[in-house]
């Protein structure tokens, strides 16, 4: 069973009816016991950095997402509080990954918004998925890169489109909307 | 590379389609459902509902939709039509749309933009805006190009954007079903003006007109309905025509 955590930057709705036309049972809770003990943990997101951090704060969810050792994937925002600072109104998130995240440069429009494939996309979630597949992003920060940037995506700058540190998973796309691409995606943690 | 996006529109009342529909392998054309697992399934890379019922009875019929649509597509999808606040449109998030889009309700209360951005993000908030040149001046129009507002269409787009708007739909309705192609003109001039991603629709009639709409212009989405709908256009047609045309295209 997969546990996908409620929070007030969400969008889990999207993800436990992807994990349903996987035939994945799934729930979405805020539950810390639930979330403990799941097999894998989902952490979705989409929304803004400080005000997500602020209710993991309040509410404990962020020392249950850090003592967690199953399988854990980040999705969009969920990848952004992982990592170790926001720039996104100044905010101190997780610190599961190392790398900071920045705003885009204005050379382009932001949000990066639509359909873009990889510069790199290695590891467990990436089997059988080419660089030449393109995945959904809406997001106007992003990851740098670091020794944790399994996936890299291009978008006027080289980022992390995703990270993976022990149990640790995330993804600056959303698999959940990436049609068949994003369901090997998530088939390939479900099978973790 | 990022890919121009290719996005079909459907009308919704009462929770069914409303344009006559010509789509071979469709049992059911009336069901958005049934049409929007079509065009994901040729690629569409994105979809756009807009719901033109009255009643606000029948709300709780496109919440329904909205939940059904999200069930069986894994593509993102728009929902606009009707949202006049923050709960009309948390309540189609959280009934799986990806992004809400307002047009009128935001002209009428531009606050409106900034109270949807505090609650759900910028890239969640699409601001329609339907154009039209009047007296030499492109300029704001609602109710289907009846009402003429007080605005011109590039300040209405920076205002919006600096509500909080991540995203543009520009709808010329001069071009809207003539089928003469989409509107360079006013796509560029708010293109230049604002720096989130513009979607240009009205006017698509035939396959050049989305690579003109695509190395004309900054726009990064072309919107289109008949020529969808009614098989005039085939999405993977269209794919293959722009790459052949250098248009980066998934």
């Amino acid at each position: 069973m997969i546990a996908i955590i409620e929070y007030n930057a969400g969008n889990s709705r999207s993800v436990y009816n992807a994990l349903n036309r996987l035939n994945c049972e799934a729930v979405i809770t805020s539950d810390k016991e639930i979330i403990s003990t799941a097999d894998k943990v989902i952490f979705p997101g989409v929304g803004e950095a400080s005000s997500a951090m602020k209710f993991l704060r309040e509410t404990g969810l962020n020392q249950t997402i850090l003592n967690l050792k199953q399988p854990v994937l980040g999705v969009c925002l969920g990848l952004q509080l992982m990592c170790s600072y926001s720039e996104e109104n100044d905010t101190e998130c997780l610190g599961i990954f190392e790398n900071r995240v920045l705003a885009f440069p204005s050379d382009e429009p932001v949000p990066h918004m639509g359909w873009n494939n990889f510069t790199k996309a290695d590891g467990a979630l990436f089997e059988g998925i080419e660089i030449s597949d393109d995945v959904y992003y809406v997001h106007s920060y992003y990851a740098e890169l670091s020794k944790e940037s399994n996936a890299i995506t291009q978008y006027m700058v080289g980022y992390s489109a995703a990270l993976q540190k022990d149990n640790f998973y995330a993804t600056q796309f959303h698999p959940e909307k990436s049609g068949d691409v994003g369901s090997k995606i998530l088939q390939n943690f479900i099978e973790l | 590379m990022l890919k121009k996006r290719i996005i079909p529109c459907l009308d919704i009342k009462d929770g069914r389609t409303v344009k006559g529909i010509n789509f071979e392998g469709i049992r059911d054309a009336g069901d958005p459902v049934e049409l929007a697992r079509k065009y994901s399934e040729t690629g569409a890379d994105e979809l756009v509902f807009l719901d033109i019922t009255a009643t606000v009875e029948k709300r709780k019929t496109l919440i329904e939709l909205v939940e059904r649509i999200s069930e069986e597509i894994q593509i993102p999808f728009t929902v606009g039509g009707g949202i006049k606040s923050v709960e009309d449109a948390v309540a189609l998030v959280r009934a799986g749309a990806d992004k809400i889009s307002v047009n009128s309700s935001a002209v009428n209360r531009p606050e409106l933009i900034r109270e949807l951005a505090k609650e759900l993000g910028s890239q969640c908030v699409v601001l329609a805006i339907d154009t039209k040149v009047v007296k030499n001046e492109d300029r704001v129009v609602i109710r289907g190009g009846r009402n003429v507002t007080k605005w011109r269409t590039v300040d209405w787009a920076k205002e919006g954007v600096a509500l909080g708007a991540g995203e543009i739909l520009l709808t010329s309705m001069g071009r809207d079903g003539t089928k003469d192609g989409f509107d360079i003109g006013i796509t560029n001039k708010v293109a230049n003006e604002v720096n989130v991603p513009i979607i240009a629709s009205g006017g698509a009639g035939s396959m050049p007109h989305f690579t003109n709409v695509f190395s004309m212009t900054k726009a990064t989405g072309a919107l289109a309905a008949s020529v969808f709908h009614f098989g005039e256009i085939a999405i993977p047609d269209l794919k293959d025509f722009l790459k052949t045309q250098n248009i980066a295209v998934r």
